[in-house]
């Protein structure tokens, strides 16, 4: 199972990165959407994988899931939430105001 | 009595929370982060104090015990950092008071002021490694906002860039967490410290640990990741500016020396003396090289603290007591002189209208105070005794030398040297020569602009004359994280 997620997330990096290097604004924003995705995902998996139990530890478990990852990759989600909606508004107000989302008509404009 | 750890991050949230709610009120919201500026300095000043006294003090919150909860630590060099923070956060302040315009007080210039300052301070303090994310995102979001407010089509385009960059090294960090927690299985900071010397740094732990040095080197603007700080830090009004150029990239390299002195510190001949020590030439270097080809009074500030940080981590990479201490005194010198430096360049940019300084001329004329003061800070900058620019580099380079470091120690002087000529360029252009500025113009007054500076340019002259006590509190503090078991033994086993 864990080599089957890190597949997945090393995919995820694989696409990521492409959409990061590529002219438009918004499939950059995709890209750190996908980035951060994979980053999450890499959390919970290095953490090793339980099936069928929660992550409560009682007197009598005998097994238990790692409950610290669960609440640091829930921490991170929610901060990667918040920059990504900050991330979509200001790449409309660039769209906006530069009348482009290529990144590459954007550089070097005469305005500085 | 720990529980005064927390008030550093926790004044500045509420002073920030309360602004939101007089947003449409001026004044209000002057007087209340007026008042909470200056409660802050006290605060950090006793806190340095108290810890001073009692060497390391350890807040476990809500009472989990060390490994398992979220511990904020204090120890001496983290309330340097904390001082500083404040000094500066409470200058640039009082400088946006007479520049900053109408409209960014009414549109969250000061909560958003005050939430930055939560995230520095509490990265400072916290002594665990998903929680200096937490508090990294906390700064960088505040920052988004700063760096954008405004909305010209310049600020735009370059601060989608920095959101992007940081975003980037931001998820960097998590994936180095994860790596860590899967190796260590821990992320507190002191456990990670004994664990780590158990494993006794295996290959994999240095992997994790270069991984680490990337992503506060974009945080930090180290070399070859510093091209995103001069284009970023141009678009915003001086004391913004300011206030990144003095701290946020500051923080990255507080991060850097914890984790190198207190974790990863068991492979020194290739992370610290091998990597860091180039990296710090290299950044030393093509920093000065781009201030030294720029003609623009901002841009050439923005290369200058790329050069700056290389003096920094130099210290760390020779990696003695002297040198960290040298280091530790380069960040306070630097954090000063650089806020001070950025706020002149706004005062100038307020009387000329530029910061072209091809196109100013005869400030000194003008506004004779304005330039002496800048002349002070920039020979402070270059490193002229007896200004603490002098005695910072001092303690860095003789133990270059001393260490058989000749050619870092070469760079580093040869790095001074262009500094110098840099500051002179700025000094020659903008405040000699004939007066380009028209009349109304010259008749602008600086006085009050250049109050909130005088406290900076005095402390660049004490720091400078009173070398002595003050590099000897610095060499405490770099003895203090130079011996890691202390930072250790005060998290896991209470220092009751």
């Amino acid at each position: 199972m864990e080599i089957l997620i890190s597949v997945m997330i090393g995919v995820l990096f694989t696409v990521s990165t492409y959409l990061l290097l590529s002219r438009s604004l918004l499939r950059v924003v995709f890209g750190t959407l996908l980035l951060s995705h994979g980053a999450h995902l890499l959390i919970i998996t290095m953490a090793g994988l339980q099936r069928g139990v929660s992550p409560l530890l009682s007197l009598d478990a005998d097994a238990y899931t790692d409950p610290l990852v669960q609440a640091m990759v829930l921490t991170a989600i929610v901060i990667a939430f918040g920059v990504t909606s900050f991330i979509l508004v200001l790449s409309y107000r660039i769209y906006k105001v530069h009348q482009t989302d290529d990144l590459e008509e954007l550089r070097g404009s005469a305005d500085e | 009595m720990s529980n005064l750890v927390l008030l550093p991050v926790l004044l500045p949230f509420i002073t920030g929370a309360i602004l939101i709610l007089f947003y449409k009120k001026r004044r209000t919201q002057r007087v209340i982060s007026g008042f909470s500026a200056i409660g802050m300095l006290i605060l950090s000043i006793y806190l340095a104090y108290y810890v001073y006294q009692e060497s390391v003090v350890v807040l476990e919150v809500g009472n989990w015990p060390a490994p398992f909860g979220i511990v904020m630590v204090a120890d001496i060099f983290a309330t340097i950092m904390l001082i500083l923070s404040s000094i500066v956060g409470a200058a640039c302040l009082f400088f946006a008071f007479q520049t900053i315009s109408k409209e960014r007080e009414k549109t969250f210039f000061y909560p958003f002021y005050f939430f930055l300052l939560t995230g520095v301070n509490g990265a400072f303090l916290t002594g665990d490694l998903f929680n200096l994310f937490v508090f990294f995102e906390v700064m960088l979001i505040a920052s988004y906002v700063l760096i954008v407010m405004g909305g010209t089509k310049y600020q735009l385009r370059e601060s989608f860039k920095y959101v992007i960059i940081n975003m980037f090294s931001s998820a960097l960090f998590l994936i180095a967490i994860a790596y860590l927690y899967s190796i260590t299985g821990t992320v507190n900071m002191a456990h990670l410290g004994e664990r780590v010397a158990e494993l006794e740094q295996t290959g994999i732990v240095t992997v994790v640990a270069v991984f680490l040095l990337i992503v506060f080197a974009v945080k930090g603007a180290l070399f070859p990741l510093y091209f995103w700080l001069p284009r970023s830090y141009y678009g915003p009004p001086a004391p913004i500016a300011a206030l990144f150029g003095g701290l946020l990239t500051k923080v990255g390299i507080y991060a850097i020396i914890r984790m190198f002195t207190l974790v990863f510190n068991h492979d020194v001949a290739f992370t610290h003396k091998g990597i860091i020590t180039v990296l710090a030439g290299f950044t030393m270097l093509f920093g000065v090289l781009g201030a030294v080809s720029q003609f623009d009074f901002k841009r050439i500030l923005s290369y200058h603290i790329i050069s700056q940080v290389g003096y920094m981590v130099m210290g760390l990479g020779i990696y003695t007591p002297i040198a960290v201490a040298g280091a530790i005194y380069y960040i306070v010198h630097h954090i000063i002189v650089k806020s001070a430096l950025f706020l002149f360049a706004g005062a100038t940019e307020r009387i000329t209208g530029t910061t072209d300084i091809k196109q100013m001329g005869g400030v000194l004329k003008t506004h004779p105070y304005l330039a002496w003061m800048f002349f002070i800070t920039a020979l402070s900058l270059a490193g002229i005794p007896p200004l603490s620019g002098f005695f910072s580099k001092f303690p860095i380079i003789v133990s270059g030398f001393e260490e058989d470091q000749h050619i870092i120690a070469g760079v580093a002087l040869l790095v001074g040297f262009l500094t110098l000529f840099s500051m002179v360029k700025i000094f020659q252009y903008t405040f000699w020569g004939e007066q380009k500025h028209t009349e109304e113009q010259a008749k602008i007054p600086a006085g009050k602009m250049l109050l909130p500076t005088v406290p900076l340019v005095a402390l660049t002259i004490i720091l400078g004359l009173a070398a002595e006590p003050i590099f000897q509190y610095s060499m405490d503090a770099a003895q203090q994280i130079m011996d890691p078991s202390i930072y250790i033994e005060s998290v896991l086993r209470g220092n009751e």
